[in-house]
């Protein structure tokens, strides 16, 4: 257990607050316009001014981006064990791969207003079209890495391929895809706004996106620190839930480093 | 029970014909509880012969028969250990102890129904090679030497016939080593199962084996066969003994034409 105020617990917060602090007294040094960077002050002005929409919009946010992101997580968790478990379906699929993920998502939402209109579901596709690479990568990384060893004692027994993937491919690749969802969480999110400043008539990037065309700064910023906000708690959601899962891959202090592709 | 090997001019290629040539023309044959080693300079083919003798790699020519039956596939019965212990982090010691009663048949079948007798076969295991107690450990809180003795469990729970051993005390301390050879010498009197350990230590060769198996550089050829009739059991103190230190000598200096012969 950590102590209530160990250095570790301390440290973040007070990086924060000396990231304000930089900031506020920066904008007030240079005397930086409001309509540039607006001060911390300003922002959380904005933040408690404008507090009704921007909870409803961050809840639309929220929501498109959680819904994207379980989709990501089925998906890329099924795609990555049958990618790893299979060296045919992975020399067939990673180029793919690879080429999509290289493809800006910001291009792809204008096609997906054009199927599906403007709303909640492009931000929910782009979402998910968004998170679910790294989850593919290391899922597949953490089946196609097994020992050869252990494969050889269980074939040597008379295992079947699924067999081996149930008793020990996929429980090792249980840290590397846990890894990957702090990752794809905040892929999620990025992948949500963008497509919320595009096409969407709600949702923190809409917001952003209507504030400044009317020169509200302090609410652009107040939606970015909404955003950065939620993604912070978001991974500590999939931080926690990795540790108690997977506990065994740290042994016991030591952090593993897994392969975070993304 | 255990079981009778026969390899009959067998090679091994990686990459098939034109392939890496492993293993060529090799031929041995253990009999039914037998307990042979087989020595030879780094990379000349030992693993592979492992390979081929479990299956889990076909010969390019030539026959590989165990009891009888020609292998033509993983045999399905095999224990089988390493000089990694490769245990899963994620189970516990005796978890791991148990795997291959959850794989292998007719055990997978009746898992459930049996777990707390398996449970039981896995601790008297356990018990036997210094660790009782530590089942409930996890593998990463043990020192290597035991991790290397629950990989020996984990390779004889299911009771098979035939145990392939690959270097697997190689990364041991010597004191560990001599005193694991002893357990293995033990069980392997006990339950008389088919041994071939691969080794790169000759007087492990000795200490354990009925017969001592010298292959060449790659690609590997056996090269020279050793019968060892040092009575049994064999202690520490067999070898400094002037007929194991003599035997020893004769296999390292065939070793070393093989590795000449290769240079
Ligand atoms: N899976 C594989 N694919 C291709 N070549 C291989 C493979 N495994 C082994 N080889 C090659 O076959 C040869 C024999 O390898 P093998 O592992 O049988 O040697 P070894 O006698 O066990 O060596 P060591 O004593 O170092 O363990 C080596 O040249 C090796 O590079
Ligand atoms: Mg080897």
């Amino acid at each position: 257990m950590k102590k209530l105020f160990s250095k570790a617990v301390l440290a973040p917060w007070i990086a924060t607050i000396i990231l304000f602090v930089v900031w506020e007294v920066s904008v007030r040094a240079f005397d930086v316009e409001e309509f540039i960077l607006p001060s911390p002050t300003a922002t959380f002005g904005a933040l408690i001014e404008f507090w009704g929409p921007i909870w409803h919009n961050a809840f639309q946010t929220l929501f498109t981006t959680v819904v994207g992101f379980l989709i990501a997580i089925a998906f890329g968790f099924v795609l990555g064990v049958a990618v790893g478990a299979s060296a045919l379906l992975y020399q067939a699929l990673y180029p793919l791969l690879i080429g999509f993920n290289s493809i800006p998502k910001v291009a792809v939402v204008p096609i997906l207003v054009l199927w599906f209109g403007i709303g909640t579901v492009p931000a929910i596709i782009t979402a998910f079209l968004i998170s679910f690479f790294p989850i593919v990568v290391n899922v597949a990384t953490g089946i196609a890495t097994l020992e050869p060893e252990l494969q050889e004692v269980l074939r040597s027994l008379g295992a079947r391929r699924l067999d081996i993937l149930r008793k020990v491919g996929i429980p090792r690749a249980m840290p590397y895809f846990f890894a990957s969802l702090k990752i794809a969480i905040t892929l999620a999110f990025v992948g949500s706004v963008i497509a919320e400043t595009v096409a969407a008539n709600s949702g923190i990037g809409h917001l952003m996106l209507q504030a400044s065309s009317s020169f509200r700064v302090p609410l652009v910023f107040a939606g970015l620190i909404v955003i950065a906000f939620l993604g912070i708690v978001m991974y500590v959601i999939a931080a926690v839930i990795e540790r108690r899962f997977t506990g065994w891959a740290t042994r016991g202090g030591a952090a593993g480093e897994y392969a975070t592709g993304g | 029970m255990s079981a009778t090997i026969s390899i009959e001019e067998a090679s091994l290629s990686y990459g098939g014909e034109g392939g890496l040539l492993a293993l060529a023309d090799a031929s041995l044959s253990v009999d039914r509880g037998e307990f042979v080693a087989v020595v030879g300079p780094s990379g000349c083919g030992k693993s592979s012969l492992l390979k081929l003798v479990s299956g889990l790699y076909p010969a390019l020519k030539g026959r590989v028969s165990v009891n009888g039956e020609a292998v033509t596939g993983p045999l399905k019965i095999v224990g089988m250990a390493f000089q990694n212990p490769v245990m899963l982090p994620w189970r516990t010691t005796i978890e791991n102890v148990l795997l291959p009663l959850e794989v292998v048949e007719p055990h997978r079948g009746q898992f459930r129904r049996r777990r707390a007798e398996y449970r039981g076969w896995a601790e008297a295991l356990l018990g036997t090679v210094g660790l009782a107690g530590f089942g409930d450990k996890n593998p990463w809180e043990l020192s290597g030497g035991m991790q290397q003795r629950a990989s020996l469990c984990r390779a004889l729970i299911h009771k098979p016939d035939l145990l392939l051993l690959d270097e697997p005390f190689a990364a041991l301390d010597a004191f560990t080593r001599e005193e694991l050879w002893g357990v293995l010498q033990d069980l392997w009197q006990e339950h008389k199962f088919t041994v071939v350990l691969v080794t790169h230590d000759l007087r492990e060769a000795v200490y354990l084996a009925d017969r001592v198996y010298v292959v060449s550089s790659r690609p590997g050829r056996i090269i020279h066969t050793r019968d060892v009739s040092l009575a049994r059991p064999r202690r520490l103190e067999t070898t400094f003994e002037p007929g194991f230190v003599e035997l020893v000598h004769e296999l390292r200096d065939h070793i070393s034409q093989a590795r000449q012969a290769a240079a």
